[in-house]
């Protein structure tokens, strides 16, 4: 089973042999693909019952709780790798949630689309909220809690200190863009962090 | 679904054997150091070992279950204890998978027990039985296990007791099994579940027919005192929505007029529940299980993880968050632990409104889970 890019790009930051715990693994398929590909081990959380069930089915240990008020769980420095993928923008707490994720793991991969691109800045202009391939939803039928730009969000990585090791901005297709320094927040449609604290 | 031995999904008869685990000459020495023999073991089994026997699933019973878990016996009005998991079809599809139940050691349903004969007196062992833990109840399955000549079991799966049994059975002896199913179970009863515990025990030992546990040779049991320790345990094992849902303030329909007698519906339930109880349990298997119960707390000896960290174990551990015999944050604690040991640990709270017996339910969202975990773990040793 081939990964959908972004995941497959997430797969290829984690080292081989790592211990991973993926925060909102969906149905495990960066997970799965760890385990069968890299010699990692790991476990996924999920709270959406459909989805947990998914991963059990590919095999990965899926552990049913609540990111914004559970992970109290996890012991301290118990991971190498804690991922939040296309996640942080859903919960209540994100800075809570990252330093947690600094708590438990040593390296943090997070993904997460970005509010300030360009195209999103021009329909705000116009008067109409942001959608996109990367904000695909309507603002009344939305997962989405937390609407942040890559300014913004990594003003809060250094506000809690967590170093930004490594960042790939993603272009409106998913791709890797090789846009650098303030042009990612108006280029980048997402971007993918690597960290450390 | 299974409510007649002739549906599709029904195993039809089954019949329950009995195997010499241990003997006089070979005891079981017992956790305590005392030697136990002999020790015969009633068991079922359901559908076919595979090629290279690798698909037997074993399944630990609760406090007072039998070896009876699926199918029919020939004077059944209901199908066994777990007929609803277990089956064509059904999340332990006895088409691919070899299930064996075993009746616990210590128990009252033909596996040895203090109401057996003690072969050195000829009579019942009475008081003089060992007590046990729930390491013994292992070290007789694995036996049944030898017997069974299976090198390794696909999955150790039960709930409560049951599940306190599968725990052990992985922590001590991971390399023989390769997943563990641990539902509404806990690693470390609290003093309200002990409590529980020693009011129905002092209600058997209390009933003078109890006779210091020599009923047998008096040809009495301690019936009423049984029936009140079912009754209250009953309580427990479903919650207050359930009970009402089931009986809110319903008068019992033979009652007119108030008094002390059997009054309302669940006060009927009870009493039918305690009646049939004393037909079928022994008043001291359920003093030496319920014990086994209190004692159980394997991760109060942190090197108890050593043996899964050098041999990891997939765990699934299940919770019903109407539970309050053994809630979620029993569990939780247990996956807490194994998480520590950095075991590969699936845990779910489900969401149920039966409380305790919740496990013993056809829920949609628990078979789920339980018919991905099985599929699962077969295609890892199939493939």
């Amino acid at each position: 089973m081939s990964l959908r890019p972004e995941l497959a790009l997430l797969a290829g930051l984690i080292p081989s042999g790592s211990r991973v715990l993926d925060l909102g693994c969906g149905s495990g398929s960066l997970l799965a693909d760890l385990i069968a590909n890299s010699d990692c081990r790991g476990t996924g959380v999920e709270i959406d019952p459909a989805a947990v069930v998914a991963a059990i089915s590919t095999g990965v240990p899926v552990v049913e709780l609540d990111i914004d008020t559970e992970l109290d769980y996890f012991a301290d420095n118990s991971y190498d790798v804690v991922v939040l993928s296309r996640t942080i923008q859903t919960i209540r707490r994100p800075r809570e949630v990252l330093q947690e994720m600094a708590r438990i793991g040593d390296q943090l991969i997070v993904s997460v689309p970005n509010f300030g691109l360009l195209r999103n800045r021009l329909r705000l202009l116009r008067g109409r909220m942001p959608m996109s391939r990367d904000l695909p939803y309507s603002w009344y039928d939305t997962p989405n809690l937390r609407f942040t730009t890559l300014a913004d969000l990594e003003q809060l990585f250094a506000e809690i200190g967590l170093n930004t090791e490594q960042r790939i901005v993603l272009n409106p297709s998913g791709r890797p863009a090789h846009t650098r320094g303030h042009l990612a927040n108006l280029m980048g449609s997402a971007a993918v962090y690597v960290l450390r604290a | 679904m299974g409510a007649d031995p002739l549906e599709p999904d029904s195993l039809g008869q089954v019949e329950t054997q009995t195997a010499r685990i241990f003997t006089t000459d070979a005891p079981l020495t017992l956790a305590s150091g005392a030697n136990l023999g002999p020790i015969d073991v009633a068991y079922e089994t359901y559908g076919s070992l595979n090629a290279d026997r690798s698909n037997a699933v074993f399944i630990c019973h609760a406090l007072t279950g039998d070896a009876h878990a699926a199918g029919w016996h020939p004077a059944d009005k209901r199908a066994g204890w777990w007929d609803n998991l277990i089956g064509p079809g059904k999340p332990l599809d006895t088409n691919r998978f070899y299930v064996i139940c075993a009746n616990i050691l210590g128990g009252c349903l033909g596996t040895t027990g203090p109401s057996s004969i003690d072969p050195a007196t000829g009579i019942s062992y009475g008081l003089s039985f060992p007590l046990l833990t729930v390491a013994d109840l292992v070290e007789v399955h694995r036996g049944l296990v030898r017997h069974l000549e299976i090198p390794r079991l696909l999955a150790v799966l039960g709930g409560s007791l049951g599940g306190m049994q599968a725990l052990d059975w992985a922590l001590r002896y991971p390399s023989e099994l390769a997943t563990a199913v641990v539902i509404a179970a806990s690693s470390r009863l609290t003093a309200q579940n002990i409590a529980f515990s020693a009011v129905a025990r002092r209600a058997i030992m209390d009933d003078p027919d109890f006779a210091d546990g020599n009923y047998a040779a008096n040809q009495t049991t301690p019936d009423i005192g049984l029936a009140i320790a079912r009754m209250m345990a009953h309580i427990t094992y479903l919650s207050e929505d359930a009970l009402t849902e089931k009986f809110g303030r319903d008068p019992h329909p033979a009652s007119d007029t108030p008094g002390f007698g059997i009054d309302f519906a669940v006060e009927s339930y009870l009493d039918h529940q305690g009646h049939v109880f004393t037909e079928r349990f022994d008043a001291l298997s359920y003093l030496y299980l319920s014990r086994v119960m209190d004692y159980f707390d394997p991760f109060a000896d942190p090197s108890v993880l050593d043996a899964v960290r050098a041999n990891p174990v997939k765990f699934l551990v299940m919770s019903f968050d109407t539970d309050w015999r053994f809630s979620t944050e029993h569990s939780r604690r247990i996956a807490n632990q194994l998480e520590r040991a950095e075991q590969p640990v699936t845990f779910r709270e489900i969401t149920s409104p039966w409380g305790h017996d919740s496990f013993l339910l056809p829920l949609p969202s628990y078979h789920d889970t339980l018919r991905a975990y099985f599929d699962r773990a077969l295609s890892e040793v199939t493939r």
